[in-house]
């Protein structure tokens, strides 16, 4: 057996269906042994997206996502998806190929020190050295990927290490790491501390994070929300934790979200962060939040507890655990009053919002499209448990204050807020769930980032749908220079290129195009209906602001 | 304020590389570093000491905490520890001012190791101050070369760590 056969049994031993990548001759060996294992490798069409599709079908079935890619530039093309998964904690493993061991270092052809480059944004990293060290580094990198705070493992595998022969293969039971040993159940002195606080204020919120779907705690966070009768708020990362129509649901918080979730944050005299980091999105001043009131964080990473702000009662561990835990308490306060107080804020704040976006359009383009209303139409629209894949942009902010989440999910790159994540997402999160609705949504600047995937998602017949809604600029900075450098507008042309009509065309796709307001629900009700695979453009004004 | 983390890592490649990196990344100040094979092989020993407000010095220790390759973390103040620190100095010497400098040698218990006709090379062991407080006797004599270790320290037997 080849130290590439023993690979390949690795990630059979993990139950890994789907590998994203790109050959090259120094990972060659690798899809070579791939070929009668049973496992779908997918090509895409550069690197980066192969670890966006293995983030997007990572963060719907609950599973590791695997990529596998070359030396040099493959590998180092690798990178923004890397650290993409890394800020938003997306357990993922990486294969990169290297040059043959006798030669690293010494500047050959495509080699790149991979494992150097990506230090700082991977959870951990390996070069093998030695063929016979396979079976325990898949296993270890697999469970680090996958426990504590999930996030990418790279292993760079020089060419003659999977040439090697190796003549024993056993798949240890379990890993023996004397420096990896993540919390998971929370002290239970911390949890009671959190009860009895609860028992003592008066207006207290929920502010769940990306770790609440990581950790698969959503429907643990939700019954403690309703039993206890708490108030809930979301960071970027954590929207689709909360119903959209939840009467507990108090929006998005942030310098991007509602200004009655922001206002619920600091008029509440006791927060609760669930698998959040209080980042400078959601928290701009992370010092005040413990001003007048008890501040909870609650975190599986120790390290993000205390970062950014000090919290009274720090509380490490598994959410899940925790809020199993919490939901075996008794509330002993009732918070009804606060919550009326918040759902009064949450409807003169709707109500402005929505002549905001209505007086908007009359004066940009009185029968034009705006994408706040055309994203909630969509959004409404699609399945209940629908997937909605949010790009990065002005189109993103839109998302997350319109899109109409139920039993579906809102993904979005939050951490790092990489341009040309939605289409590759969407196309892992539709290999994840072939018979699930999933929509992805971008600007006209991110689409091109990452559009050449319509060749993947066409030649692996993936059934994703996708938005781009078009203003012609880079929208977001637009809009910062129109605030921050009054209409100087530097460099966020984008032109009307390219004709998206044709470019469906060349990838035989169907398209809709659709800028008219009267057109928009019989252009939504065909794109949703459409079984092809499918493009919708939206021509928005390039005015409108989100 | 000042703080000394004393930290067991796996003594494999790259280990001292991703422990520098992280405080170069989150922009942790080094003020020394010292690393060293333990009794047992396969575990090195790196005495670090750094400074910065009090949040800081807590963030340097859960992140080294969370790197793959650091089996344990241990930090103490200097008054906690026992500390020393190697320094050799080489320096021209002349008729006028070997006296001086072999007298503050003996006072300070620094050794000369190594001599010719006009340089010779000091060696002092001892807790960083010292070490400080024995070059300041140096302001006046041509220093040709020197060279010192970063701490290194343990925590003190009667302490508490």
């Amino acid at each position: 057996m080849t130290g590439a056969d023993a690979i390949i049994k690795c990630l059979v031993n993990e139950g890994v269906e789907y590998v994203f990548g790109y050959p090259g001759v120094a990972i060659a060996p690798f899809f070579d042994s791939i070929l009668e294992s049973g496992i779908h490798s997918i090509l895409v069409r550069q690197e980066q997206n192969a670890a966006h599709a293995a983030s997007g079908y990572a963060r719907i079935s609950g599973k590791t996502g695997v990529v596998a890619v070359t030396s040099g530039p493959g590998a180092t093309n690798l990178i923004t998806g890397i650290a993409t998964a890394f800020a938003d904690s997306i357990p993922m493993v990486c294969i990169t190929g290297q040059v043959n061991s006798k030669l690293m270092g010494s500047d050959v052809f495509q080699e790149a020190d991979i494992s150097g480059a990506v230090e700082s944004f991977v959870k951990y990293s390996y070069i093998l050295r030695d063929a016979a060290d396979i079976p325990r580094v898949f296993k270890e990198a697999f469970m680090i990927a996958s426990t504590g705070r999930k996030g990418p493992v790279l292993i760079d595998i020089p060419i003659d290490i999977q040439q090697a022969n190796i003549s024993r293969y056993v798949y240890p039971e379990d890993v023996k790491m004397r420096t990896y040993k993540p919390t998971v159940s929370g002290h239970a002195v911390q949890i009671k501390k959190v009860i009895t606080a609860l028992g003592k204020v008066k207006r207290p919120i929920l502010c769940v994070g990306g770790g609440v779907h990581l950790s698969d705690g959503v429907a643990k966070v939700r019954a403690f929300a309703e039993k206890f009768g708490i108030p809930v708020v979301s960071t970027m990362m954590g929207l689709s934790a909360m119903p959209s129509d939840h009467p507990l649901y108090f929006g998005m918080v942030g310098n991007n979200g509602q200004q009655y979730g922001n206002r619920a944050m600091n008029e509440s005299d006791m927060i609760i962060m669930v698998g959040a980091r209080v980042a400078d999105r959601s928290i701009s001043q992370p010092d005040l939040i413990t001003d007048n009131k008890i501040l909870v964080h609650i975190d599986v990473d120790p390290a993000e507890i205390g970062k950014n702000a000090g919290p009274n009662v720090p509380l490490v561990g598994d959410i899940s655990h925790i809020f199993t835990k919490f939901l075996e308490q008794e509330p002993a306060a009732d918070y009804s009053a606060w919550v009326k107080v918040l759902e009064g804020y949450r409807n003169v704040g709707e109500h402005t919002r929505q002549k905001n976006i209505k007086d908007a359009i009359r004066q940009a383009d009185p029968d034009g499209i705006h994408p706040a209303t055309f994203i909630r139409a969509l959004s409404l629209a699609m399945d209940e448990n629908a997937v909605y894949v949010a790009d990065v942009g002005q189109n993103q902010m839109w998302s997350c204050a319109n899109a109409w989440i139920r039993s579906g999910r809102f993904l979005t790159s939050g951490g790092m807020g990489t341009m040309g994540y939605a289409v590759p997402a969407a196309m892992g999160a539709q290999v994840a769930d072939p018979d699930r609705q999933v929509v992805a949504v971008c600007g006209d600047g991110g689409f091109q980032m990452t559009m050449m995937e319509l060749a993947t998602i066409r030649q692996q017949n993936i059934h994703a749908k996708i938005v781009v809604i078009k203003n012609g600029y880079l929208g977001l900075v637009r809009q910062y220079q129109h605030y921050s450098y009054k209409d100087r507008y530097s460099v966020v042309d984008l032109g009307s290129w390219p004709d998206l009509e044709k470019l469906t065309q060349a990838y035989g796709m169907d398209f809709i195009r659709v800028s008219r307001k009267e057109e928009q629900e019989k252009a939504i009700e065909d794109f949703l209906a459409d079984s092809a695979p499918v493009l919708m453009e939206v021509d928005v004004a390039m005015e409108l602001l989100s | 304020m000042k703080r000394i983390y004393s930290v067991l890592v796996e003594n494999r490649a790259g280990v001292l590389c991703k422990v520098a990196g992280l405080f170069w990344r989150r922009c942790f100040n080094i003020d020394s570093l010292a690393v060293g094979e333990t009794d047992d092989r396969e575990v090195s020993h790196m005495i670090i000491v750094s400074s910065g407000d009090k949040k800081t010095l807590e963030q340097i220790e859960k992140q080294l905490n969370k790197k793959l390759d650091v089996i344990k973390v241990k930090t103490f103040d200097e008054h906690e520890a026992v500390s020393r620190e190697l320094m050799l100095i080489k320096v021209k010497y002349n008729r006028d001012n070997r006296r001086d400098i072999m007298e503050n040698c003996s006072i300070m218990g620094a050794q000369i190791i190594d001599m010719s006709k006009s340089l010779m090379t000091i060696q002092i062991c001892d807790t960083p101050e010292r070490v400080e407080m024995f070059l300041e006797t140096f302001r006046t004599i041509s220093i040709v070369e020197l060279t010192r270790t970063g701490t290194i320290a343990v925590p003190k037997c009667t302490g508490t760590v």
